[in-house]
């Protein structure tokens, strides 16, 4: 069994007095795709954006339990929450390109917040760039133009950028926020497919509320319901035979 | 972003791993810009309390009569501020009588009436004169609209209209003087109440207008039973406005009000203002006793304008929070 | 229903004349400032020094430069403090301290400049016995504050919150992210706001009454009084000289030319500009 990354264990998320995320307890693997899917509400989102501790940044949200990254607990008090975002790379639903940069320097905005002592040499930002927009598929479409304006491209291409912007720090995971929602069906075909390809290179956490895209790219599938983390099994297994009932009316479709 | 205490890892922890270290750079930088949103209210205070200092003498010296006394006598050291006070809130009131139906008329033009093509090009221009300089309309004053006041204005409204026996326009036409300074003032107080009125009667909502004109109202009762109502209070929140800019204003008042402290029922005869009187003497006020009388004067100004503003602001606001 | 109709039409008809009426005015000033002053405008008006009281001639070089160095003043020391003000209540939305704070700008917004004049007088002439175009650009600078912090929270808020997590995520600090994503984006917006303010306060004489005080000569020490173009038009217009006079309409064109300048300056400035490459 390959090695586990990540680890929530009894974790508890909250909107103020809103219980987002009740005691949920989960492990992501190596080189692993995990799909966590559930209705919509059901907490999907918060729980991911637990694992890079975005969630504490909006207003009222709090976090209890413990979050393990290569076994040291991202909660601890001399955790800096900006270093774990370094290292734990996010997309989300909507592409958010930096308006102001252009497609090369979206690429490489990650690199220039990274601390002086861990950030590559000036004459390797190239390279870089090129490596993760190759990585995310976007190298051929946008090579001849790195110096415009992220602005100019389609909305599955800046997607797809920004993909590349959080590989660009070599994160060792990569979550990603219903990357596809508001794509049109042949760039949500091009980043699944990425994603397919991703787990050669890393340990990728995707929300999503389709679950064809789950059973399409992940190795491991997750289902939430109301907060609660219902089932976590291999994906064949979850859409196949399900455990827990109320996951198989879910995925056969009787609600949600 | 709110303040999320948690953001900040400790940092120099003592075994200071390879996630923790430093979260100055946000402190210091929170740090700065609650300075600097902090300057704000700190400057207030700061002003209103070094103007009280300053003036505090006057006050104390001459008490109440600061304030009722109308002798304003440098050169004997008497210090009576009540014609420049009486002069501020004529003139004001003057500008609003003037400014408010056509500023109000104005803006339910532009709201409500104006083709679609004449919209843009009407309220630039009517934005346009908040952009001309205060002194700019004191140099028209003096030498267009005070020799105008006197040739025409003034015979109009005495033989005319044979008003001369009405105690406002008695005695002598100078040219400059109260009724010429509420003209100046209401002329640049117009865009201010214009500008307010047609934002809040822009916010009411279109489902009242298109509800009186189904019930068969003409565009003008649509306009007075669904539409005005519903912005009454933030239309008169831009005409207190419009007064608290009238109440302060300084040089175009300074350059045609005639600058002498008396109070006199006539609207043609000269007067002065709190903020002219401070402009006009306060480089020549060489005694101490004449400057803390300034700063009085400018304390209390202050104190009015405060006292307005939030006013203004209140019955703007409330539109503002029905509205949404 | 005839009566309802009557009083449409002629209700209507008075709006209608509201807004002409309104307008009048402009167009009379305006009128009459080409006719008075544009006969002034020549070479010597912007290369000139003043003359002595009532010899014709000389121009308003130093009131020009000397507005120009006022206005660098004032915004030397009024923007840093109302961005940073503006920012922190973009970013502090909620909080009851940006509520006080956002209220209390509006009410130091609508305070009247000559008490800015005689604040500015007390605290930074007197002390020294000495009147300085630093305390007058320090004066519009106090004036600049509140206009520029609304404005700055309104274009940062214009930025959307995506755009502060996507930085936030990729390892950005608090500080950057505000500074170097949000605020950069809303820059434009900034920067129009900024001038706006400058456009209100370069039109202003009062505060500068008894702070820069004038100055007939040359003069861009920070230290020294310096003259301002609202200060010798003020001079001129009450003084009893024609060719004064002359000059003050003259000044009235310059000065109004100078505020539409920094006007139309902020409306270009408001334009956005996207994929534009920085580093």
């Amino acid at each position: 069994m390959a090695n586990v990354v990540l680890s929530a264990t009894g974790l508890n998320a909250y909107f103020g007095a809103v219980h987002a995320v009740r005691d949920a307890s989960i492990e992501f693997r190596e080189r692993e795709v995990t799909a966590i899917i559930g209705p919509s509400g059901c907490g999907k989102s918060t729980l991911l954006r637990c694992l890079n501790r975005m969630h504490e940044t909006v207003p009222g949200g709090r976090v209890t339990g413990r979050v393990e990254f290569h076994g040291q607990d991202l909660y601890g008090p001399d955790v800096n929450p900006i270093e774990v975002r370094r290292h734990i790379g996010m997309v989300f639903q909507r592409p958010t390109p930096f308006p102001t940069l252009s497609i090369r320097d979206n690429v490489a905005a990650g690199l220039r917040a990274m601390r002086r002592a861990d950030r590559p040499p000036r004459a390797d930002v190239d390279r870089i760039v090129e490596r993760s927009l190759q990585d995310a598929a976007l190298w051929d479409e946008v090579k001849d133009r790195l110096r415009t304006g992220a602005i100019g491209l389609s909305g599955g291409q800046q997607q797809r950028l920004c993909i590349a912007r959080a590989l660009a720090t070599s994160p060792s995971v990569l979550l990603l926020d219903e990357p596809t929602a508001s794509l049109d069906p042949i760039s949500t075909q091009k980043v699944e497919e990425l994603v397919y390809d991703l787990r050669q290179h890393f340990t990728v956490v995707i929300v999503t509320h389709n679950m064809q895209q789950a059973a399409r790219v992940s190795d491991r599938t997750a289902f939430m319901l109301n907060g609660e983390l219902v089932e976590v099994a291999p994906t064949n297994k979850l859409f196949t035979t399900p455990s827990d009932p109320r996951t198989e009316a879910y995925v056969t479709g009787r609600f949600g | 972003m709110e303040d999320a205490p948690s953001i900040e890892g400790n940092p120099e922890g003592p075994t200071a791993p390879q996630m923790g270290g430093g979260a100055l750079g946000d402190r210091v930088y929170r740090w700065v810009t609650t300075l600097c949103a902090l300057l704000v209210p700190a400057l207030l205070i700061y002003i209103g309390i070094t103007v009280f200092v300053a003036g505090w003498p006057a006050f104390q010296k001459a008490g109440t009569s600061f304030f009722t006394s109308s002798r304003w006598d440098p050169v004997n050291g008497i210090f009576g501020a009540a014609p420049a006070i009486y002069g501020t809130l004529v003139s004001s009131a003057i500008a609003l009588v003037i400014a408010t139906p056509l500023a109000v008329g104005a803006a339910v033009f532009l709201a409500e009436l104006a083709p679609r093509w004449l919209r843009q090009p009407v309220s630039f221009l009517i934005d346009l004169l908040a952009a001309i300089p205060s002194v700019v309309y004191g140099l028209w004053g003096i030498f267009v609209l005070a020799p105008l006041m006197r040739s025409m204005v003034a015979p109009f409204l005495k033989h005319t209209l044979h008003l001369g026996d009405l105690p406002f326009f008695s005695g002598p036409v100078y040219g400059p003087g109260m009724l010429t300074a509420g003209v100046i003032l209401a002329i640049m107080i117009l865009p201010y109440i214009s500008a307010v009125t047609r934002e809040v009667l822009m916010a009411v909502p279109r489902s009242q207008r298109e509800a009186a004109l189904a019930l068969g109202a003409t565009r003008w009762e649509m306009i007075r039973d669904a539409v005005i109502p519903g912005a009454r209070s933030g239309i008169v929140g831009g005409i207190v406005l419009g007064l608290g800019r009238a109440l302060g204003e300084t040089m175009a008042v300074t350059m045609v009000i005639g600058n002498t402290p008396k109070i006199s029922a006539s609207l043609f005869s000269t007067g002065y203002t709190m903020a002219s009187i401070i402009a006009n003497e306060f480089n020549e006020a060489v005694s101490a006793d004449h400057q803390a009388a300034l700063m009085a004067v400018g304390a209390s100004l202050l104190v009015i304008a405060l006292i307005v503003n939030v006013i203004a602001r209140w019955l703007v606001a409330r539109v503002g929070a029905s509205a949404s | 229903m005839m009566r309802r109709k009557i009083a449409n039409v002629v209700m209507l008809a008075l709006m209608w004349l509201a807004a002409a009426i309104v307008l009048l005015p402009l167009f009379a000033i305006l009128a009459r400032l080409v006719m008075q002053g544009w006969s002034s405008l020549n070479l010597d008006f912007f290369t000139k020094e003043p003359l002595s009281p009532g010899s014709t001639g000389g121009g308003m070089a130093n009131s020009i430069v000397g507005s120009l160095i006022l206005l660098f003043i004032a915004s030397l020391s009024g923007l840093p403090v109302g961005i940073g003000a503006g920012i922190y209540l973009a970013e502090h939305r909620t909080a009851p301290v940006a509520k006080l704070v956002r209220f209390l700008a509006d009410v130091l917004n609508g305070l009247p400049s000559i008490v800015i004049g005689i604040f500015a007088w007390e605290m930074l002439v007197k002390p020294v016995h000495h009147f300085s175009a630093l305390s007058g650009g320090i004066a519009l600078g106090v004036m600049m504050i509140p206009l520029t912090a609304r404005t700055t929270e309104e274009m940062i808020r214009t930025v959307p919150t995506s755009l502060r997590e996507a930085a936030l995520a990729l390892g950005y600090t608090n500080w950057r992210t505000s500074l170097a994503i949000v605020a950069r984006t809303a820059l434009p917006g900034i920067v129009t706001g900024a001038l706006v303010a400058l456009a209100r306060v370069a039109g202003e004489t009062a505060p500068l009454l008894f702070t820069a005080l004038g100055n007939n000569f040359w003069s861009v020490s920070p230290t020294q009084p310096i003259d301002a173009l609202p200060l010798r038009l003020f001079l001129y217009a009450t003084s009893p000289y024609d060719d004064w006079n002359r000059q003050a309409w003259a000044a009235s064109i310059v000065l109004i030319a100078l505020v539409l300048l920094i006007s139309i300056a902020a409306r270009i400035a408001a334009r956005p500009r996207f994929g534009k490459a920085v580093d």
